[in-house]
C-alpha cells in the first residue's frame, strides 16, 4: 500500500531502468515466478493473461517504478528470459541532464530531505590509478618469473623501530597485502562477516568489524579481526577489544568525511541490539565527530586508553578520510602514538551516505597516500607507523600502485561485496539488498551461503595475490617491501606537472 | 652489465697495480669504455693516520672552484699536505679533470659531542659533493685512495699509472652504464670513508632505498645503485652498529618462510625494521674496507660472482678468468650462493 502511495506522489520521476521479458523464453506458462520472488524492490509483479485454451496464466510484469538495475532477476532467471534496459534520455537539455533533474524531482516530492545513497562516489573525477603505469624490466635487469622464483608479498603492519636495538611494537602479519575494510554488522548481514572472517583466516589477513560491534558467533576469528571504536562506541568493551588482533579508531570514512552514521531503528534487530549494546528498535546514531576528540591531544588520550586497556598487546589504527590536509594530520596521528594509519579516499564505499557528501567531499586516495608517505618520510618517522590505503581500489594493479605510492597495505570493501554478487546498485541503505549482503531481513539474509561466500572471498584474495606476484616479477622485484614508496617503478601518462609532483612520479618516457 | 675484480691480501702484503690492471683488462667486453676505476688500500703508509681526500675538479689548475673547496676545507680541517695527483694523458685518454689529494685531520674542537670524527668527515664530503658545483670527492678514507674516470679500466690504469702504487687490497670496476650517464665522478668504485663498493647490477628497489636513506640524512646525488648500496651499508654498520653478517642479511634477506621455519626472532626483527633497506634486483658487489671485504649477490643470483682463496689471498670476480690469470693454480674456487655473503676479515695480527 505504501508503495503505491509513494508512486503516486512521485509522478514526476521517470524510471531510470526497467526489466524486459522475453515471453517466448519465459516459463510463466508452467507457473515459474522466480523473478517476482527474487526482486526485492517491488519492480516485478504478476499480470494475469489468458492462455491458449482459455485458462488464466500469470506473466511477469514490470511496474516501471522501482528498478535499480541490481540485475538479480536477470541472474536468477532459469530461462535467461530477462534483460534490464536503462532509459538514458530523460531530458533533451545539454546542461540539465538526467541526474540533477531527477534528484530535484525526488527532493521536491515525497523523498524530500537529504538524498541517501550507498557505495562510493560515482562522479567523473579522474581515476589516477588509470594514469599510472608500472615500469618493467628489459635487458639491463631481468624480470623474475614468479613460477620459478619465490615471490614474497607478506607485510607486517605496526610500529617499528628506526634502527637496530629499538622496539618493534605489536604487528599484524599479512600474507597478502590486502585486508577487508570496515563494514559493520547491521550494514552487512552477519553471514557476510562470517565469510570475511573465514576467508581472512584461510589467507592470513584481516577483516574489520566496522563500528557495529563484534558478534559473539565470530569471536573465534578474533586473531584475524580488527575491531573499530567509532564515535557511537557501539559494542565497545574491554572484552570486545581484547578479543581482536587490532583496534581501529574510526575518525572518518572516504564516502562521508566529517559525517556520522545512522542505522535506522527498523534494522536494529535483537542480534544487532545485543552486538551493538543498544535497545532493540532504537536508531543507532554515530555522531559526526567523536565527542571526546576535538583535537590531536584528545586522540592521543584515546589511543593510549585503548593501549592501556589491551595491555599494549594490540596495534592501534586510526582511520581517517582522505582530505587535503592529510599529510600533517598523518604526522600528528603518528606522533600521537598510532601504530597504523588507514586513509580512505573519496571513492570509498558506504552503506548509506548523503549524496552530496559522497560526491563532493574528500580527495583521491592516490594523491592522499603519496602526500602522507612523503611527509612521514621527510619528518623521518615513516618507520614508526604503517599506512593503509583504501577507497576505490578496483584490482590488484591498484593495490600495487597504492603500495608504490607509499602504502604498506590496502583495505578493500566494495570488491568484497562484488565478490558475493553485488551489482553496485547503490541501494544498500534500504535493507532490501537483493543479494542478501547489506540486509538482515529474514528470507533475504539467507541468500548468502556462508561457505560459498567464504570461498569467493578466498578466491579473490588468492587471485589478486597471484597477480601482484606477476606484476612484481615484471618489475624485477622479489620482495614487496622493496616496492613500498618506490615511485621510481611508476610512470604517469597524461598527468600535468602538479599532479606528477604530488604523486612524486615522473611522466612516462622521462 | 659491468665487470668487477677484487684482490685482498689478508696478510697485508703489498702488491702493485699491474696485477689488478691485467685482471680487469681481460674482462674488457663487460664494459663499454664509459667508466673504469680502482680502489687501493695500504696506499699511503706514511700518512695513514690522516684522511686522504682525492678530489676531482672540473677544468684545470686555475679553476676557481679549487680555491672555494680549499678555503672550505681549511675552516673544517687541518691540511697537512696537498698535491696534484699526477696523470699521464695518452692517445686513448687525452684529457681529464684536474685531480688533487689532501692529507687532513678534522679540527678537534669543531667535532662536538654528538657526532663522531667519521660523521664529521662524512658531512664535509657530502657538502663538497652536493653543494660545490665542479668539485667531487672521489675518496676520503685513511691510507687508501680511488683512481677512476671515463674510459676502459686499463686505460684509466695507464692514465694514473697505477702500477706505481702499492696496496694490500685492490678492487677494480669496468663499467657498462645503463642508467646514469658516464662521467668521471660517476665512475666506480664509489667510496665513503674507508669503504669502497664496486657493483655489477641494476637494483629495482632504488626508490624505496633512497627514501629510507633520506630519513637519515643521506642524499643520493649520483643516482647510481652503487652509491645507494654504499650508504645502506654505512648506515647499517656505522650508525646502527650492525655486524657485517646482519648488514648483509638486511640487504639480501632469507625468505620469510625460512625465517618462520627456523623461528629466528632476530632475523624476523631485522627484516621488519629494515624492510626499506632490502636491495632487490640483480646485483653482485664487492665491498672493501681497511680490514677486509664482503662479497654479496642478490637473493636470486642474477649476476655472476666467483670467489677464490689462495693462501692468505682472496679473490672475487665477475669472471673466473680473472682469477685464473692472477692465480693459475688456485684450487679453492667457488661460486657463492645468492644472498649468502662471503665475509673476509683480516686476522687480528694484520688488522691495520
Amino acid at each position: 500500500m505504501s508503495e503505491s502511495i509513494s508512486m503516486k506522489n512521485n509522478w514526476k520521476i521517470l524510471p531510470p531502468f526497467h526489466p524486459e521479458f522475453d515471453l517466448d523464453r519465459c516459463d510463466y506458462k508452467n507457473g515459474c515466478t522466480i523473478c517476482v520472488e527474487e526482486c526485492t524492490f517491488g519492480e516485478i509483479s504478476l499480470k494475469p493473461v489468458k492462455g491458449k485454451d482459455g485458462n488464466i496464466l500469470h506473466r511477469p510484469w514490470a511496474n516501471m517504478r522501482a528498478c535499480n538495475s541490481c540485475q538479480r532477476c536477470v541472474k536468477m532467471c532459469p530461462q535467461s528470459a530477462i534483460h534490464v534496459v536503462s532509459q538514458p534520455m530523460h531530458t533533451s537539455h545539454g546542461y540539465w541532464k538526467t541526474e540533477p533533474v531527477s534528484n530535484i524531482w525526488r527532493q521536491a516530492d515525497s523523498e524530500g530531505g537529504v538524498l541517501l545513497v550507498g557505495t562510493g562516489a560515482t562522479g567523473p573525477q579522474k581515476r589516477y590509478f588509470d594514469h599510472i603505469m608500472f615500469d618493467a624490466c628489459q635487458v639491463t635487469n631481468p624480470s623474475i618469473d614468479p613460477l620459478r622464483e619465490p615471490m614474497e608479498i607478506r607485510r607486517y603492519l605496526g610500529r617499528k623501530a628506526e634502527r637496530y636495538g629499538g622496539e618493534v611494537g605489536p604487528q599484524l602479519k599479512l600474507e597478502v597485502p590486502i585486508m577487508f575494510g570496515a563494514m559493520s554488522f547491521g550494514a552487512l548481514n552477519l553471514r557476510v562477516q562470517e565469510a570475511e572472517a573465514k576467508a581472512t583466516r584461510k589467507m592470513g589477513t584481516y577483516w574489520n568489524t566496522g563500528e557495529g560491534g563484534f558478534h559473539e558467533r565470530l569471536r573465534d576469528y578474533g586473531a584475524n579481526t580488527i575491531v573499530q571504536v567509532a564515535s557511537g562506541r557501539f559494542g565497545v568493551s574491554e572484552d570486545y577489544m581484547k578479543s581482536a588482533a587490532a583496534v581501529e579508531i574510526k575518525i572518518g570514512q572516504g564516502a562521508k568525511p566529517g559525517i556520522g552514521g545512522h542505522l535506522p531503528g527498523e534494522k536494529v534487530s535483537e542480534a544487532i541490539s545485543k552486538t551493538r549494546m543498544i535497545p532493540e528498535g532504537s536508531d543507532a546514531l554515530s555522531p559526526a565527530p567523536h565527542h571526546d576528540i576535538y583535537s590531536i591531544e584528545d586522540l592521543r588520550q584515546l589511543i593510549y586508553a585503548i593501549k592501556e586497556s589491551t595491555d599494549y598487546r594490540l596495534p592501534v589504527s586510526v582511520k581517517i578520510s582522505a582530505v587535503n590536509n592529510v599529510a600533517p594530520i598523518s604526522s600528528g596521528i603518528a606522533r600521537a602514538g598510532a601504530d597504523i594509519i588507514a586513509i580512505d579516499g573519496f571513492r570509498g564505499g558506504s552503506g548509506a551516505s548523503p549524496l552530496q557528501i559522497r560526491q563532493n567531499t574528500g580527495i583521491p586516495i592516490e594523491l592522499a597516500i603519496s602526500a602522507a608517505d612523503r611527509r612521514l618520510t621527510e619528518e623521518g618517522i615513516r618507520n614508526t607507523v604503517s599506512l593503509v590505503a583504501s577507497g576505490g581500489i578496483q584490482n590488484s594493479s591498484d593495490v600495487l600502485k597504492a603500495i608504490c605510492l607509499g602504502a604498506d597495505a590496502v583495505y578493500v570493501g566494495t570488491p568484497v561485496l562484488i565478490s558475493l554478487g553485488c551489482n553496485v546498485c547503490q541501494r544498500c541503505f534500504t535493507g532490501k539488498c537483493p543479494y542478501g549482503i547489506t540486509t538482515n531481513r529474514p528470507g533475504l539474509a539467507e541468500r548468502i551461503d556462508v561457505d560459498e561466500a567464504a570461498q569467493a572471498l578466498t578466491n579473490l584474495l588468492h587471485a589478486w595475490g597471484e597477480e601482484i606476484k606477476e606484476l612484481m616479477g615484471s618489475m624485477g622485484i622479489s620482495a614487496i617491501e622493496a616496492l613500498r614508496g618506490n615511485r621510481d617503478r611508476l610512470r604517469g601518462v597524461g598527468l600535468n606537472e602538479e599532479e606528477l609532483r604530488i604523486l612524486g612520479i615522473k611522466h612516462a618516457g622521462a | 652489465m659491468c665487470g668487477i675484480v677484487g684482490i685482498v691480501n689478508t696478510d697485508g702484503k703489498l702488491i702493485d697495480g699491474s696485477h689488478i690492471r691485467e685482471a680487469i683488462r681481460i674482462q674488457r667486453e663487460r664494459g663499454n669504455g664509459l667508466g673504469g676505476g680502482f680502489a687501493v688500500y695500504g696506499l699511503y703508509p706514511e700518512n695513514k693516520d690522516k684522511y686522504a681526500f682525492h678530489v676531482m675538479y672540473d677544468g684545470d689548475r686555475n679553476s676557481p672552484i679549487i680555491t672555494i673547496v680549499e678555503d672550505y676545507l681549511k675552516t673544517k680541517t687541518n691540511i697537512y699536505q696537498s698535491e696534484q695527483i699526477p696523470v699521464y694523458p695518452n692517445d686513448r685518454i687525452a684529457k681529464g679533470p684536474y685531480f688533487k689529494r689532501y692529507f687532513l685531520k678534522p679540527i678537534e674542537e669543531f667535532i662536538g659531542q654528538d657526532r663522531t670524527e667519521e660523521d664529521y668527515i662524512v658531512e664535509i664530503v657530502m657538502t663538497i659533493n652536493n653543494k660545490m658545483e665542479g668539485a667531487f670527492v672521489q675518496s676520503s678514507g685513511k691510507n687508501m685512495g680511488v683512481f677512476k674516470g671515463v674510459g676502459y679500466p686499463e686505460d684509466i690504469a695507464d692514465y694514473f699509472r697505477i702500477e706505481a702504487y702499492k696496496g694490500y687490497t685492490w678492487v677494480a670496476h669496468n663499467r657498462f652504464p645503463t642508467n646514469s650517464p658516464g662521467w668521471w665522478g660517476g665512475a666506480h668504485p664509489f667510496t665513503l670513508l674507508d669503504k669502497a663498493v664496486v657493483h655489477n647490477g641494476e637494483i629495482t628497489s632504488y626508490g624505496t632505498n633512497v627514501r629510507w636513506l633520506e630519513m637519515f640524512g643521506y642524499y643520493c646525488m649520483l643516482k647510481t645503485d652503487t652509491e645507494v648500496i654504499s650508504y645502506i651499508y654505512d648506515k647499517l654498520t656505522r650508525l646502527d652498529n650492525l655486524t657485517k653478517e646482519d648488514a648483509c642479511f638486511v640487504m639480501a634477506p632469507t625468505l620469510w618462510d625460512e625465517i618462520d621455519r627456523t623461528n629466528d626472532g632476530k632475523k624476523r626483527y631485522l627484516r621488519q625494521i629494515y624492510g626499506p633497506a632490502i636491495v632487490n634486483g640483480p646485483f653482485g658487489i664487492i665491498l672493501t674496507h681497511k680490514n677486509g671485504a664482503i662479497v654479496l649477490n642478490d637473493r636470486n643470483k642474477l649476476r655472476p660472482v666467483v670467489c677464490a682463496k689462495d693462501g692468505d689471498t682472496y679473490y672475487a670476480s665477475s669472471e673466473e678468468c680473472s682469477i685464473r690469470l692472477l692465480s693459475p693454480d688456485v684450487e679453492h674456487i667457488w661460486s657463492p650462493k645468492g644472498g649468502e655473503p662471503v665475509i673476509i676479515d683480516f686476522p687480528e695480527e694484520f688488522v691495520q
